[in-house]
């Protein structure tokens, strides 16, 4: 077990330098580096920039040195913990994605939980319930899930809600606890508010392991073990969740690592929609202003999210499973 | 061989005959029957997939001749009927019916106090809608200079039949002139990752060993990324200054740079199950090279498979760049497609009150869904003597 832990976590460290890699081409590759667009913003403050403050600069950021030396030089930052100072904001890169991670990390595993919770009853219950009203109206919703784009639905939901009841459901926050400290009313006030935009993150997620949980159920029902249980005189629902619904939560069970690119990237775009207080706005904000120190930092930070969530997932599932860890 | 045996050869062609002549009963049929007509017998009983596969024709239809299709040219504007509701067509007019469909006299006026346009029907003027009537001018299939559109009123009257934007152009004309651009990216993107992707996996599949080790694990890296944010800050990254053609294939690359995983994926894995298989060994022996063995004995054998990811992995190109142009990263105005259509409606307040910015949602739901469908059907069929 622990070689295995072992094997996965340098796998892991790997993967995380290629992903640095990744975010740093983010810095690099727009066209002018981003040293032309925070002068451009200092000389629109008033700051009249000469050649020589230019070129200190430039020394400064190390813009002078080859592509790999600016690389190692943010890595070595990075390493420290300082990501860059954010133009926009004039903050520490650092501090602005504290403030934001742990909505994020709550928003995402509300998410990923929602989506597992829902679409394995309903899996079960499509399969048992073969060809029934409900299995088709399941399946419909399913392929309906899987093709409504999760932005589409937020703004969908958003309109309507306030079409219909005047409500702003956009943001976690109403009004008037933004800023606020924490007090239970202000967690009621959340709690009131999550429920949008995570069914909206988890919507496709759920549809897509409704299909898959149904399809395997499917496959194990018809199974000469599930006839012997019966026969031994298990009730039905003893039957089904001690032998084909444990089989067949295995395949599913051992993705959710895999789920997790899918809810970070909908959490992006449906935080984006819908105003909420998690690192996608952010991301969207910084590339929209070239602000090119706070994008690439976010896109590591979320690719590292995903990456250390697969690993905590599959050393879960190695704990649970024996056969993977001893195959692998 | 049975041609050089005179006693076999007299046996083979007779058989040949028989079925030919005689295709006799269904059984006989399927038994004679080639690997496509199986598929095709399988595909056309999922009647899901076949009504997906109707419209996804329907769609790429309308694609082709949407300056056609559309009443007002994609870039028509009207200041007087800024952000006018969708304009309903009637039959009755509360005495008597028409056969002929018509629209209502529609009158903007702008409010002294707010300065914006307000609508409101005259019912006494009514605009039959006629069709093949001229507008305005385009191109039909990019080559033929002519004005005919498929219906339209005269003069005077209006007919914005999913309502107008804030410059005053047609909903409907523009979501037909969208769908040109957002249905060829998802086309473009998947040929591009099926090259990238069946070459890839390929040399994975059918060399096994290290090779197969690395390509694995940079696919598994690649698709660890959140796509969302990797298309987000790549295309961020393409200057805004580049010429519409430039940025279209520059999203599309973006698009396919983890779309080629998927492929690569299904190709090796079919290589992995059929380089066991007696015929590669027997192609192997006669002296083929690798490369035509890959391609000239194994490809065909798994076509199919392939047809089934790349009608898959559509839809997902599809939401990748509505998703983008929707954000204002991917491809931007004056280029009409669905996601810069949904730009405008971006912002919530913008929405809510004229909520009819939303009907080109229904376009793109109804577009993946019918891929969806369809690629299901053809997954069914792709192995037609499967049990």
């Amino acid at each position: 077990m622990l070689s295995y832990i072992i094997r996965r976590f340098l796998y892991m460290l790997l993967l995380l330098v290629l992903a640095s890699v990744v975010s740093f081409l983010v810095i690099v590759l727009p066209p002018g580096d981003f040293l032309t667009s925070y002068i451009n913003q200092l000389e629109s403050q008033g700051t009249h920039v000469t050649v020589d403050l230019a070129i200190a600069l430039r020394r400064q950021y190390g813009l002078d040195q080859p592509i790999y030396m600016q690389y190692l030089k943010w890595v070595w930052k990075l390493l420290h913990g300082d990501m860059g100072r954010s133009f926009q904001w004039q903050r520490p890169v650092s501090e602005l994605i504290q403030e934001r991670l742990p909505m994020t990390l709550i928003v995402s595993f509300l998410s990923l939980l929602l989506e597992y919770a829902i679409a394995i009853p309903i899996g079960i219950y499509s399969a048992v319930r073969q060809y029934s009203i409900g299995d088709y109206f399941f399946t419909v919703m399913g392929f309906i899930g899987v093709s409504v784009p999760n932005f589409l639905l937020a703004l969908v939901l958003i309109v309507w809600l306030y079409r219909t009841f005047g409500v702003s459901a956009a943001g976690l926050y109403s009004a008037q606890f933004k800023g606020e400290p924490w007090t239970w009313a202000k967690i009621a006030d959340l709690l009131k508010h999550l429920p949008l935009p995570i069914i909206v993150i988890g919507m496709s997620g759920t549809a897509y392991i409704i299909r898959v949980m149904r399809g395997m159920m499917l496959d194990e029902l018809n199974r000469p073990y599930v006839t012997t249980a019966r026969a031994k005189g298990l009730t039905e629902l003893r039957t089904l969740m001690k032998y084909p619904v444990r089989v067949a939560m295995n395949p599913i069970v051992s993705t959710i690592g895999w789920s997790l690119p899918n809810i970070f990237s909908g959490m992006t775009i449906a935080a984006i929609v819908l105003g909420l207080p998690t690192i996608g706005p952010i991301l969207y904000q910084a590339l929209q202003q070239q602000d090119m120190f706070l994008a690439s930092s976010t896109v590591l930070i979320i690719t590292a999210l995903t990456i250390v969530g697969t690993l905590i997932s599959d050393i879960l599932l190695a704990w649970l499973d024996p056969r993977i860890r001893l195959g692998d | 061989m049975a041609q050089t045996d005179p006693a076999s050869a007299g046996f083979g062609e007779t058989l040949a005959r028989r079925v030919r002549r005689a295709p006799g009963t269904e059984e006989e049929k399927i038994f004679a029957a080639s690997q496509w007509y199986l598929m095709w017998l399988k595909f056309r009983k999922h009647r899901l997939a076949v009504v997906g596969t109707v419209v996804v024709g329907l769609l790429y239809l309308m694609a082709i001749f949407a300056p056609f299709l559309g009443p007002y040219g994609k870039m028509e504007r009207n200041s007087d009927f800024v952000y006018s509701p969708p304009q309903k067509i009637y039959f009755w007019d509360g005495t008597r019916f028409y056969a002929r469909p018509f629209v209502y006299h529609f009158i903007s006026t702008v409010n002294g106090q707010t300065f914006t346009n307000e609508y409101e029907l005259d019912k006494s003027i009514k605009y039959f809608v006629r069709f093949f009537v001229h507008g305005a001018e385009y191109k039909l299939l990019g080559l033929i200079p002519t004005d005919i559109h498929l219906f339209g009123v005269e003069k005077g009257g209006t007919i914005y039949l999913l309502g107008t934007d804030e410059l005053g152009r047609d909903l409907l004309s523009r979501v037909f002139a969208g769908a040109g651009i957002s249905l060829s990216i998802g086309l473009v993107g998947v040929l591009t990752s099926f090259f990238l992707g069946a070459i890839l996996g390929g040399v994975s599949g059918y060399y096994g060993g290290a090779i197969d080790n690395i390509i694995q694990r940079a696919i598994e890296f690649l698709l660890s990324i959140p796509n969302i944010p990797l298309w987000m800050a790549l295309s961020a990254a393409v200057p805004q200054d580049w010429p519409a053609l430039r940025i279209y294939f520059a999203v599309t690359i973006i698009l396919s740079l983890q779309g080629w995983c998927g492929m690569a994926r299904v190709v090796r894995g079919k290589l992995l199950e059929l380089r066991e298989e007696d015929f590669v060994m027997a192609a192997q022996l006669s002296g083929a090279s690798d490369w035509r063995i890959i391609v000239r004995h194994l490809l065909p054998g798994f076509m199919s498979y392939l047809i089934v990811q790349m009608t898959l992995a559509i839809p997902a190109m599809i939401l990748g760049e509505t998703a983008l142009s929707f954000l204002g990263l991917g491809l931007r105005a004056p280029v009409v497609s669905w996601g810069v259509l949904l730009h405008e409606a971006q912002n919530v307040r913008t929405v809510a009150m004229h909520p009819w910015l939303l009907f080109i949602a229904i376009f793109v739901i109804v577009t993946v869904l019918s891929f969806n469908l369809m690629g299901d059907g053809l997954r069914d069929a792709a192995d037609p003597y499967k049990q």
